[in-house]
């Protein structure tokens, strides 16, 4: 075997091992919703089973935290995406010292522990407006990071803007207002739309911050998490299963997307 | 700022300047502020709020130094996010070097989407599926007991290690990504020349790619570092009452011991924590703020 043959063996074997590592246990996590044990394993198999997908079907809890997170979801994608919003159109407009100040305290928070921003927004809500955990709290805790997910996608977007469009619609006598609506807004609607579907996920998933400023209200992330502690079966793993399935279409569907629409827009640089 | 109002006129202007002071004041800079504010002052009864006892006292701080489990939690918590990151970035490096250097472009598109799929799953999911494989009953312990390894099955959940494991499969993907990213703009040709010039793979390494990779080697250092040291779900998950984690201790504070300010201090500590590791990490790689929060 030569040389630059066995490097390739080599490489190759190590890019199987690495995906395997990554895919293997969410293959084994969603075997063992099939396998008919009380308790979610695969090892010893005990026959197939669909009943655990019953089971979790006739989850009261379930469906009652899978409400509250579709309604802070909803809540996170109403503050974060237009605070996002307001934000790249700012930067895209400034260059300066205060660019990068602003910039700088506007990713913050994506650089700050998830419990801190918990804990943070927790305390500071509680003090000043008396107001304690809960659904409000959720979303404005949430959002406070997502914002800045939803700031980055449209700042991306905004640097491949033709801006001379805006100004010949204002030299030709158009309002800043029509300007914005008929210009800037429609062009940056996809990335609305993907802002929104990314702010819905970081929302859906989040854990860490919740678990501070939740209250009594009990997310599905809350809900699965607790359920592993305390009165785990195969259902979990079957909620597992769908969440891991929706997850992985919204993934492939977004980059198909994504990848169209960079085509379809060569970068100018 | 004249620039603003030119192109947005002065209604715009308003609504933008309103919404992002609305959440860089009232969602991010307010909020810390009073958390360290509040970490600084006794627990008080709300009845002696504002009272003679409400005075500014380190005594909230001074308890991370009496209390030797909090103590040995918090250093844990250090070494062990330490040795997350050192792993994940191990692991990550030849991929990363693959992804970006080596991989038939053709290839790329479906590489990249296998690695984006798994980022996408909810944190939690991916720890518990460590928490179905590392079970008394599960198949590691099967697997090890199987090929001899083991004797007899070994308690893998409720200890530190199982967490670490956990650790570094969770948040391995948020070391890949930055490294990827900042090795795709080396020039290929670069490390080509160096080869016909005699260079061995690891000089092309230590001399070409790694300086190149500065960047991004940094932020995914500091994003895997923050994830690890301020987890909540994976230690709550795999780990048990012997391996605490530092964010776990601060979660009784609040919901437990019922002391908030005592909570606030142990949450500052934990963010003082990761702002030194990014300076050190800037310091470490010679790379700028600007650099990182690209």
């Amino acid at each position: 075997m030569t040389a630059a043959r066995f490097r390739r063996w080599v490489t190759g074997a190590y890019l199987v091992l690495f995906f395997g590592y990554l895919f293997l246990p969410l293959g084994i996590m969603a075997a063992a919703t099939f396998n008919s044990s009380r308790f979610p394993t695969v090892t010893p198999w005990m026959g197939f089973t669909l009943q655990w997908f019953g089971a979790l079907w006739a989850d009261q809890r379930m469906w009652q935290a899978l409400g509250t997170s579709l309604l802070v979801g909803a809540g996170v994608i109403a503050v974060a995406v237009p605070l996002g919003l307001a934000a790249a159109l700012l930067l895209d407009r400034l260059h300066s010292r205060a660019r990068t100040f602003l910039y700088a305290v506007m990713v913050s928070p994506l650089l700050t522990p998830g419990v801190i921003v918990g804990i943070s927004t927790l305390v500071f809500w509680r003090e000043w407006f008396g107001v304690t955990g809960g659904l409000f709290l959720t979303i404005l805790a949430q959002s406070s990071f997502i914002a800045a997910y939803a700031m980055l996608l449209f700042l991306a977007r905004l640097q491949r803007f033709d801006q001379t469009l805006e100004e010949a619609a204002l030299d030709l006598g158009a309002t800043h207002g029509q300007v914005f609506r008929r210009i800037t807004l429609p062009y940056l609607t996809p990335a609305i739309l993907s802002a929104s579907f990314l702010a819905f996920l970081q929302s859906f998933e989040n854990y860490n911050t919740t678990l501070f400023v939740r209250g009594l209200d009990t997310t599905l992330t809350v809900y699965i998490a607790s359920k592993v502690r305390t009165g785990l079966t195969p259902a979990v793993n079957a909620l597992s299963l769908i969440l891991i399935a929706l997850t992985i279409l919204g993934a492939v569907v977004y980059e198909i997307l994504r990848r169209r629409e960079a085509r379809r827009q060569p970068d100018p640089a | 700022m004249g620039g603003v109002l030119r192109r947005y006129g002065p209604v715009l202007t308003a609504a933008i300047l309103l919404a992002v002071a609305v959440w860089l004041l009232l969602l991010v800079v307010l909020p810390q502020l009073l958390m360290v504010d509040f970490s600084f002052r006794p627990s008080l009864p709300p009845s002696k709020a504002g009272g003679p006892e409400d005075v500014y006292t380190l005594r909230n701080y001074a308890t991370l130094w009496t209390n030797q489990i909090h103590l040995a939690i918090f250093l844990k918590t250090i070494w062990a996010s330490s040795l997350v990151t050192a792993v994940t970035l191990a692991v990550c490096y030849p991929v990363a070097f693959y992804m970006a250097q080596v991989a038939p472009r053709r290839r790329l598109p479906l590489l990249v989407l296998m690695l984006v799929v798994p980022f996408w799953i909810n944190e939690l999911l991916r720890t518990f599926a460590w928490y179905i494989i590392l079970a008394f009953n599960g198949p590691l312990n099967a697997l090890l007991v199987g090929l001899g390894i083991f004797s007899e099955p070994q308690r893998l959940l409720g200890g530190d290690a199982g967490v670490i494991i956990g650790m570094v499969y969770v948040y391995i993907l948020f070391m890949v990504f930055p490294i990827m990213n900042a090795m795709e703009s080396l020039d290929r040709n670069q490390i080509e020349a160096a080869r016909d010039l005699g260079a061995g793979w690891l000089r092309i390494h230590r001399r070409i790619v790694i300086p190149h990779a500065k960047p991004g080697i940094a932020v995914g250092c500091i994003m895997t570092f923050m994830l690890a040291a301020g987890s909540y779900a994976v230690p709550a998950l795999l780990g048990g009452p012997q391996s605490r984690w530092f964010t776990e201790v601060i979660y009784n504070w609040f919901f437990e011991g019922g002391n908030w300010n005592q909570g606030a201090a142990y949450a500052f500590i934990l963010l003082i924590l990761c702002v030194a590791f990014i300076l050190l990490m800037m310091r470490l790689f010679r790379v700028g703020l600007t650099d990182i929060a690209k």
